[in-house]
């Protein structure tokens, strides 16, 4: 990393100068009528090399994949392969709305995706237009949703365990659920007499993430599926794990009713710095009626979308979860990814992400603190009962770890164990890897217990920059930046 | 397999250190019956690059890309240029392959983009904040009615005819599964809304879009004032942002909060994803804004830095009490937007921003000369409706063949609007050259005669 100020754009303004060359305005008659914007936008003048070599510097202050082993638990951090960026640049240059009969390859790579989303779950159907993993709960709750209306029944409560990420509840909540939370059993699954005392005629959904988020497998969830579905419920499985079973458990034969998928995690599209993703969401036969618009169809003359509820037969979409046709970008890089591994190669997939983690499991139970008792799935969970006394904390470690050159594991999520340090290492990392890493971490278990305080609570000290004050950037927020509050270049006499 | 490092030698000992036999018995908790015994069958096995590669680009070659045809398509997508720098920019692996900038300190990178982006998004709309980004202007659309429901407390929402339609389908369909009322009006490319009417006591927000689908261009400042006057939020929807370079930003007119669908900027059509949602609001109500933010801080040595902040709005720290589910933004292509609105500066947009209307004036002059056509718009900045004399939708297929890619008809959005039926979407950009225009006026007027 390169510790190299770097000031903002609109500090390197020079009015007038431009990176792009443009000729001048053709002749015309202005349709403006009075609707031209008055003074300027007061955006800053640079040149093109300027811009290039500020962005390359910006990059240089960022920990990537490319970079760094990045265990961040529940993101699934594995490489991305550039040959998903060389395809998807194919269909770049293509409108949404042209004609579909100059679309064919775009919507057969859509249904192409599609069919391989529904054999690797054994799923016979998919809803591909969802944006995100949220935006795929929020889907798949409106499926079930628009199916209880049809059955005639109002269900309010989904029930969601505690260990689940934040989106479950939150997306529960945004379509009117009541949420009826379920802790987490002694062996880290979720608790199943809680569960089944929870189930009822009230109750919609129960969302479930298998493997879970403290990296195990819900053993029990072919007979938690039975319960749910004696309860006339649906089973909503979180699939932001699918990553550690792709190609070697499917959905279907758990039981699952809807599942979304994180393209960008268990098939590789970029992370991006927090996005794009994609989330398609896969469905069972009484769901599949209701899935939104559009959706692509196959018959004798082609590919076609189903952009309107009108022209849908006998489905009833339940409506439009965002514009166009979904995340075309991140269908041609999965679609990619997966043919390149093949149904071999993704067995392979699940297997080695597996067996990353339990290396890892094992390899540091003796100095950290386990949270449960292995074999876990793709990523092994800890908390901070070894740092008992010690003054150091989970963020500590995080912190410690960066300066030794690795990206921090997820810390403090999820939330059923005291500070958790969520460790996932994906299938693409060696063993070389690991083994540096679990050098460090073993290291720096032994300092904290030591009572190396000062070197973890002074860490990072080798980055761009040291901790950052959160309490005062959320205390008077600074979202921008304005003139008046210009800072000097060097940063000095901030805010 | 090339993306998978493990040699049969190193799991041997991982394996051994872990204290199984195999692979498999780190499976043992998934049910028997639901543990396959093999790779998948009926499927492909692995490939080589060249192979996968060979078969993408045999997709591919079954499209015909916007750039091989003279082009005339907008609706909510527009095809600019984009420069090479910011494809090249975007695909630096710190960028490309890091994710949401849990840890700032090694995430400096990101966070300084993300400020520049919120900068330029607040300056562009003319609003006060702006957060990090949202899937795409239609979604964000449906966000901001949610957040005028949250602000004003009420739950009915007033949505203009000539919002983008996949904008009004996204509030329809929050409306039914989140419980608010969804007051849509009817298309038309040429009757004035009276919006001002439909205010009342239950109203949250008033929706509408500017330049309008149809391409008109309006002032809502009056409008403006009515909503405040009633206790109502506007939000104004842009879906060509580039437009902003050009003529009067919602702010300027009172918008309490505006959405936007980035793309226009840094990013190409890629068959409508992904795209970029603009999301911008008065100061006042941050704090029920949904998404992402970054914000200005210092570090343990005085310095200035960015980190995420206001996450007490957030699923992750607030889970069924959040502002929005949503987790992730449009990051890269949030990037890509800010890197070409770098190289584009103050006047590199302007310059952009006149020449697509320049061009647009040039194109409507021509093709309301031809027979049995007229533009229905008094005005519009870069995207305009032509009334053909037949069916457009039959037309543009007819024109695909040559290959001329027409437009949008509008019947594509509004299946059996007999109304509509015979209506063009036509727009022109700085790519638009004078031989695409002459292609355009003659197959048009070969096609309507």
């Amino acid at each position: 990393m390169i510790d190299m100020e770097q000031p903002l754009i609109f500090e390197q303004d020079a009015p007038g100068r431009c990176g792009v060359d443009l000729p001048s305005v053709p002749a015309h008659k202005s349709r403006l009528g009075n609707r031209k914007r008055k003074g300027g936008v007061g955006l800053p003048g640079l040149s093109e090399p300027q811009v290039v070599r500020h962005y390359t510097r910006l990059s240089q202050k960022n920990y990537g994949i490319d970079s760094v082993f990045y265990p961040l638990g529940s993101c699934t951090m594995k490489h991305n392969p550039r040959l998903n960026e060389k395809c998807a640049r194919l269909f770049g240059d293509l409108h949404p709305m042209q004609p579909q009969s100059t679309v064919q390859g775009a919507l057969e790579v859509i249904d192409q995706l599609a069919g391989w989303l529904k054999t690797l779950t054994g799923m016979p159907s998919v809803a591909m237009s969802p944006a995100a993993g949220a935006h795929g709960e929020f889907c798949g709750l409106a499926v079930i949703k628009a199916a209880l209306e049809v059955r005639g029944e109002k269900r309010t409560k989904v029930i969601v365990p505690e260990s689940a990420h934040g989106t479950n509840p939150a997306t529960a909540a945004a379509l009117g659920f009541t949420i009826e939370a379920v802790p987490a059993d002694a062996t880290g699954r979720v608790d199943h007499a809680a569960l089944k005392a929870k189930l009822g005629p009230d109750v919609a959904a129960i969302m479930l993430t298998n493997p879970n988020t403290c990296g195990l497998f819900e053993r029990d969830i072919r007979t938690i599926a039975d319960e749910v579905h004696k309860a006339g419920a649906y089973f909503y499985c979180d699939g932001a794990n699918f990553n550690a079973i792709v190609g070697r458990v499917r959905p279907a034969d758990l039981g699952i009713d809807v599942m979304h998928i994180n393209l960008h995690k268990t098939f590789s599209t970029p992370h991006g710095g927090g996005g794009p993703g994609a989330g398609p969401v896969m469905l069972a036969e009484s769901l599949a009626p209701f899935a939104p618009v559009p959706y692509v169809v196959h018959d004798a003359k082609g590919f076609r979308l189903v952009e309107h509820a009108k022209d849908a037969g006998s489905n009833k979409p339940f409506g439009r979860m965002k514009g166009f046709h979904g995340q075309m970008g991140m269908f041609t890089r999965a679609l990619t990814y997966i043919l390149s591994h093949g149904a071999d190669g993704l067995w392979q997939v699940a297997s080695d992400a597996v067996l990353n983690a339990n290396y890892v499991l094992a390899s540091l139970k003796d100095v950290m603190s386990a949270s449960y008792d292995g074999p876990c799935m793709h990523e092994a969970l800890f908390d901070d009962r070894f740092l008992k006394d010690t003054e150091i904390t989970t963020l500590d470690i995080a912190k410690a770890l960066i300066d030794r050159g690795f990206h921090p594991m997820t810390m403090y999520f999820p939330l059923v164990v005291h500070g958790a340090f969520l460790i996932e290492p994906t299938e693409t990392e060696s063993k070389q890897t690991l083994d540096a890493f679990i050098a460090a971490m073993r290291d720096l278990a032994q300092k904290a217990k030591a009572g190396s305080v000062e070197m973890f609570k002074q860490a990072p000290r080798f980055t761009p920059r040291r901790r950052l004050d959160e309490t005062l950037a959320a205390r008077s927020p600074i979202l921008r930046w304005k003139l008046e509050e210009a800072l000097d270049v060097s940063g000095k006499n901030a805010a | 397999m090339r993306y998978l490092p493990l040699t049969d030698k190193d799991r041997t000992a991982m394996l051994a250190k872990i204290g199984v036999a195999s692979v498999n018995d780190l499976f043992v908790d998934v049910p028997k019956a639901a543990h396959l015994d093999g790779p998948v069958k009926g499927l492909p096995l692995h490939q080589p690059e060249y192979e996968v590669e060979r078969h993408m680009a045999s997709l591919a070659a079954k499209n015909i890309t916007a750039g091989s045809a003279p082009f005339f398509l907008g609706a909510g997508a527009y095809r600019h240029h984009v420069p090479a720098s910011v494809d090249h920019l975007i695909q630096r692996g710190e960028f490309m392959t890091s994710y949401t900038p849990y840890q700032p300190e090694v995430s400096q990178g990101t966070l300084q983009y993300l400020f520049e982006f919120q900068t330029q998004v607040a300056l562009l709309t003319g609003m006060e904040v702006a957060n990090a980004s949202m899937y795409d202007g239609a979604s964000a659309c449906g966000e901001a009615v949610m957040m005028a429901n949250r602000v004003t407390r009420k739950n009915r929402a007033v949505v203009s005819g000539n919002l983008h339609p996949h904008y009004r389908d996204v509030i329809a369909t929050m409306s039914r599964m989140t419980d608010f009322v969804a007051d849509l009006q009817v298309p038309s490319p040429v009757a004035i809304e009276n919006l001002t009417a439909l205010i009342d006591d239950q109203t949250s927000c008033v929706v509408v879009q500017n330049p309008d689908v149809f391409g008109n261009l309006h002032d809502y400042s009056a409008l403006a004032a009515s909503c405040q006057a009633k206790g109502a939020l506007l939000i104004v929807a842009v879906t060509e942002i580039v437009s902003l370079g050009l003529i009067t930003p919602p702010g300027a007119m009172g918008a309490d909060i505006v959405v936007a669908e980035g793309q226009g900027i840094g990013n190409g059509l890629n068959f409508g994803g992904p795209y970029l949602g603009l999301f911008a609001c008065r100061e006042k109500y941050l704090r029920q804004m949904p998404g992402r933010v970054c914000g200005q801080t210092l570090d343990a040595d005085n310095r200035r830095g960015f980190v995420l902040t206001l996450s007490a709005r957030e699923q992750h720290i607030r889970r069924e009490k959040a502002t929005s589910n949503i987790c992730t933004n449009s990051g890269l292509c949030a990037l890509a937007f800010t890197i070409h609105l770098s190289l584009l500066g103050e006047a590199g947009l302007t310059r952009l921003a006149e020449t697509n209307h320049a061009k647009t004036c040039q194109l409507a002059d021509k093709l309301a000369a031809l027979p049995g056509c007229k533009v229905l718009n008094s005005s519009f900045f870069n995207e305009f409706t032509l009334e053909l004399p037949k069916p457009a939708e039959t037309v543009v297929e007819q024109l695909a063949k040559k290959p001329i890619l027409a437009g949008v008809p509008l019947s594509r959005f509004y299946p059996g609007d007999k109304a509509l039926a015979n209506l063009l979407l036509i727009t022109a950009t700085e790519l638009t050259t004078d031989a695409d225009m002459d292609a355009l006026a003659s197959a048009l007027k070969e096609a309507c005669q």
